[in-house]
């Protein structure tokens, strides 16, 4: 189990237990975490589980891969600290995560 | 309000999500689902979990919990018998009579299954269901052969599972090239080239006419007399839409349940989402079912909508992937009724793109491991572009220059 808290651009947040080897997508749509969809469900073809990453955690968590690049690069408002979440599987490492969710996806 | 779902897929799945998260749904929701499995992703099935590298609870779209914790009774393993749209009820095949203030028909698709002789043998097997696609699984072994019937995406994508856990596959197709109906020229020589590359023998030009064996499956006889030996197969030749109940209710259905661009039924208190509907999108300028993930959340987002009274037009491109061993086939838009393709990259170099084009406009791009196409695709499709093809074919111009 880690504890991944998902912050609202309106500066709301929301702490959710993940369980190790979940993705932060599915801990994001197990509890109901507005502006996350993650309609492929983990293929990494629909770029609708856009996050940002904290910047203390960007480092642990690790730069996206090839694919994940490419449908990164063309979702909305991209930034350094991207990620598509159905592609973060959480460990023990990832406990306290926090990530936000973008205005549109 | 009481609102009632019949059918517990992927849109049934959104449709609670999306009431959940509405801050003005105070209701309470009953899921009737016929299969006995929580609402789950069916994608992974003819992919990652034919192969084993999804387990059940990984396809499940949430757990148990979620719905225990959000008051969501789920009646898994119930059939309705019929819609009472005058006492708004349903009735149920065990007697049971549930009483709703808004009903979702989210009952998507079943599979085409085969007519010919022989057609219900053991070792015939579906991909649509987990019990289906488990029982299919648990006929793999290495070196065994499994004829597959059928060179569409289910069709392929078993045959890549099934490869890649050491088996050896066949593909029949009738037409003269597999995944005719939705893919250029081009992409099906790509796909027919990279299986045969792993061993899949792909047989064009076949049409089946029968199964034979006594106890199971033995052999499948083919039009031009020959006949195949193997004892596993697998039938992908497209599904149906499941709209009797509605039909039974006097509900207008053709080709799928027909709603309106708010996932609307002509029953004020009845909406529908996902494969089994029949609805307009704007983007191309007519009706269309669609059988997609896409598809399915987008709407049932619209459905939630209406549900509430808040509706919303659902307009969106559609959008679809493949995955085949390690190739990821990206699909945006339509391209059905295309009169020019544009070949973007080389498909020798693994990575290409195909655009299609009707009187000039994009309307469909098919990306292989070219997700910065399918992406600008969205875009370029739902902005009805006008691309050059003296550009699109030039990949020193990068893809966001290219319109």
């Amino acid at each position: 189990m880690a504890i991944v808290t998902y912050t609202q651009q309106d500066g709301t947040s929301k702490d959710v237990t993940v369980k190790i080897g979940q993705s932060v997508k599915d801990g994001a749509v197990n509890n109901l975490i507005p502006g996350i969809f993650g309609e492929c469900g983990g293929a990494c073809a629909c770029a609708t589980c856009h996050v940002y990453i904290n910047d203390q955690w960007v480092e642990k968590v690790g730069p996206a891969g090839d694919a994940e690049k490419d449908i990164l690069e063309f979702a909305e408002d991209v930034r350094e600290n991207s990620r598509l979440s159905c592609q973060i599987n959480i460990s023990e490492d990832l406990d306290g995560l926090i990530v936000y969710v973008p205005d549109e996806q | 309000m009481k609102v009632v779902i019949i059918g517990g897929g992927h849109a049934a799945g959104q449709i609670i999500s999306s009431l959940l998260m509405d801050e003005d749904f105070n209701g309470t929701i009953t899921l009737i689902g016929e299969e006995t499995w929580l609402p789950y992703q069916r994608p992974p099935l003819s992919k990652q979990f034919l192969t084993g590298e999804m387990t059940i609870e990984q396809v499940t779209l949430h757990p148990a919990e979620f719905y225990e914790t959000n008051g969501v009774e789920m009646k898994l393993g119930c059939r309705v018998n019929a819609i009472d749209r005058t006492a708004r009820t349903v009735s149920l095949e065990n007697g049971e009579t549930i009483a709703y203030d808004k009903l979702a028909l989210t009952t998507g698709t079943r599979v085409r299954r085969l007519s010919l002789p022989g057609a219900d043998l053991d070792g015939i097997h579906y991909v649509r269901t987990i019990d289906g696609t488990e029982t299919l699984r648990n006929n793999f072994a290495p070196d065994k052969s499994l004829c597959v019937v059928g060179g569409g995406y289910i069709g392929l994508e078993v045959a890549a599972a099934a490869a890649t856990s050491g088996m050896k596959v066949t593909v029949m197709e009738m037409d003269e090239r597999v995944m005719n109906r939705v893919v250029a020229p081009q992409v099906s020589a790509f796909y027919e080239k990279m299986h045969r590359s792993h061993d899949v023998e792909i047989r064009t030009n076949v049409a089946v006419t029968g199964f034979t064996g006594q106890d199971g499956l033995m052999a499948i006889t083919c039009q031009d007399g020959s006949s195949f030996e193997t004892s596993l197969c697998v039938v992908g030749v497209g599904v149906i839409p499941n709209s009797e109940l509605a039909e039974d209710c006097g509900l207008k259905c053709d080709n799928g349940i027909t709603v309106d661009q708010f996932a609307q039924s002509e029953d004020p208190d009845i909406v529908a989402a996902g494969d089994c509907t029949n609805h307009p999108n704007a983007i191309f300028g007519t009706r269309i079912r669609l059988e997609s993930v896409q598809n399915a959340v987008d709407q049932a987002k619209a459905a939630a909508l209406s549900i509430m009274g808040k509706p919303a037009v659902y307009c969106a491109v559609p959008w679809f992937w493949s995955n085949q061993f390690d190739t990821k086939l990206q699909i945006v838009g339509l391209s059905q009724g295309y009169d020019q393709t544009i070949l973007r990259g080389n498909p020798n170099d693994g990575a290409f793109s195909v655009f299609y084009l009707k009187e000039g406009i994009l309307i469909a791009v098919d990306a292989i491991n070219s997700g910065r196409e399918y992406m600008m695709g969205r875009k370029w499709i739902a902005d009805h572009v006008r691309p050059d093809p003296e550009r699109i074919v030039d990949t020193t111009i990068s893809v966001k220059e290219l319109i």
